[in-house]
């Protein structure tokens, strides 16, 4: 099994600055070269694009899950272990009318990392196309990266219904921009903000919206912009950005190896190889994903869905009791 | 104009599809004191002359407001509407700013000013605003000016001048139009407040106590661009 291509310069230590820099220049060559052939054909939206499709959720068991609602007499010692409600009956709602409305106490969809990078001409966000039902991979063609306007696209993990309400959100100001017809549209540093003020906003009404976005874009000015928005508001602005496991499995990558000049192409073989990382170390993530880009003066190009080359012939999986004594 | 019968409500149309009401506020306007404002490629500038009840007693009245860091406005007739037209404005510009970290595009902002003065105008509990505005300002389509009316209209101009004698300031404008394009940000002032003297007149101190001739105490002027720090 080849070692993963970065590790090669972090055994080169103490050496002169130049020629590290030379074998990471060496480095990044052989790796864009091999990634050359993966690269997925960044089309126009297709018709994939012009919408999530997350099946509509029909509870059809609506007796059964009368039983497994209410969390006073079930208190699972494990998440998984307790099938999901989907809709709260009826008789639970006026029970409850003199308590304080709960509302998306826990996440039922969700999605999981959105990753984003700046390079060159503009930034590049990506995301797998799972909707999961707890450990459950119930929906694998959900697109989980919204188009907001010519200059701008929103990634979202998290509760995947959360997050068709903010792009309902963000069509209807789109649409207002349209009306107006002066103009003007809405930056990605404008409708980062909006976000935050959104999200925020719920949060003190006790009933967040559970989603991490990701807001990336290039405004008419040609300023790249890569912003963040968590679930509590908490939001940023960066370079490279990544939700859920990205933040922990992708990140080192981008802080590594990304740089505000990159080029296309090794922009999309370092996410490529973060999306790898992602696939094979997140649980709950499939092998399809989706890139989208927006480039200043070409505008919003969402890619068609791809997947990545896995290795899982490993001596190790082969045979996997071989080293470990004592065990079953 | 003269009096007539359909001209008690706001909401009565004569038989020639005019509303009255409407017609006297913009007389209202038309009696107020001149404002005169100019536009480049670069900057917008507006000059206003301030009237005050004694020129020797009293104070000048304030009509130039600050609604942003990117727009003013001068206010013509009723200065009083003006300054609650003023207060809508400044907190239309605060709220967006919170929610977008931008500053609010002109245009929207007079388009909603503007439909603010047509309600009122169809409503026969209301009655017009007895004023109109010149606002002056900057966003990412570059400087503008506007001209609001009491009817719910509005428009943009390269010059424009409202107010009392303005016609004088208009022909001015009007002869030097093709200067102002190319003109620096204090050229364009001095334009602008030559514009507005044509409105003064030439003579020594008027019969009815106003200046005729622009001073620091009567003459106000406020100007947005993208090279300043607006």
């Amino acid at each position: 099994f080849p070692l993963p291509h970065w590790s090669r310069t972090r055994t080169t230590s103490g050496e002169p600055g130049g020629e590290r820099e030379r074998e990471r220049e060496g480095e990044r060559r052989r790796w864009t070269r091999r990634q050359a052939a993966m690269i997925p054909q960044s089309s126009l939206p297709s018709h994939i694009a012009s919408g999530p499709h997350v099946s509509p959720f029909t509870n059809s068991n609506a007796g059964l899950q009368a039983d497994h609602r209410s969390e006073d007499i079930h208190v699972p010692a494990n998440a998984a272990s307790v099938p999901f409600a989907v809709a709260p009956s009826t008789e639970h709602a006026e029970v409850n009318l003199g308590e304080p409305r709960k509302h998306t106490t826990s996440p039922y969809v969700t999605g999981n990392s959105v990753l984003a990078i700046k390079y060159k001409e503009g930034v590049l966000m990506a995301c797998d196309m799972l909707g999961a039902y707890g450990s459950t991979k119930r929906y694998k063609s959900v697109q989980r990266v919204f188009k907001v306007n010519e200059t701008t696209i929103v990634g979202a993990s998290g509760e995947i219904s959360d997050f068709q309400y903010i792009s309902n959100l963000l069509e209807e100001l789109t649409t207002q921009d349209f009306c107006y017809d002066d103009g003007c549209t809405l930056s990605p540093k404008e409708i980062h903000a909006y976000l935050c003020r959104v999200l925020y906003n719920r949060r003190n009404k006790m009933d967040p919206l559970w989603n991490s976005l990701v807001v990336a874009g290039v405004d008419t000015a040609g300023e790249s912009f890569i912003g963040s928005v968590g679930m509590l508001g908490t939001s940023y602005t960066d370079s490279h950005v990544a939700t859920s496991f990205g933040n922990y499995l992708s990140r080192p990558l981008f802080r590594e190896f990304q740089r505000d000049d990159m080029s296309l192409e090794e922009a999309i073989a370092l996410m490529q190889e973060a999306l790898r990382v992602l696939f094979y170390r997140d649980k709950t993530s499939i092998n399809k994903f989706i890139l989208a880009k927006v480039s200043g003066g070409e505008g919003v190009a969402i890619s068609k869905p791809f997947a990545l080359d896995t290795k899982w012939d490993l001596k190790a999986f082969v045979n996997p009791s071989k080293h470990a004594v004592g065990s079953w | 104009m003269f009096r007539n019968q359909y001209d008690t409500d706001v909401t009565t149309w004569s038989p020639q599809g005019r509303i009255f009401q409407v017609e006297y506020a913009m007389e209202a306007v038309k009696q107020g004191g001149c404002a005169v404002g100019i536009r480049n490629k670069t900057h917008a500038v507006i000059a206003a002359l301030k009237m005050s009840q004694d020129s020797d007693l009293s104070s000048y009245q304030k009509k130039v407001f600050k609604i942003d860091n990117h727009i003013g406005i001068a206010v013509s007739g009723l200065i009083a509407d003006g300054r609650i037209l003023c207060r809508y404005m400044r907190n239309e510009c605060l709220n967006h700013k919170f929610v977008y970290e931008s500053p609010l595009p002109v245009a929207r902002l007079v388009r909603d000013v503007a439909d603010r003065h047509q309600v009122a105008t169809a409503r026969s509990w209301k009655r017009p605003f007895g004023v109109g505005l010149l606002c002056i300002g900057h966003d990412q389509t570059g400087p503008h000016l506007f001209q609001t009316c009491p009817s719910g209209n509005y428009w943009e101009y390269y010059a424009i001048a409202m107010g009392s004698r303005s016609q004088a300031s208009k022909t001015y404008l009007e002869k030097k139009l093709d200067e102002f394009e190319s003109c620096s940000l204090e050229e364009l002032v001095k334009h602008a407040m030559r514009a507005l003297e044509e409105s003064c007149g030439t003579r020594g101190k008027k019969e009815d106590g106003k200046d005729a001739k622009l001073t620091h105490h009567n003459c106000t002027v406020a100007m947005v661009g993208q090279v300043r720090e607006e």
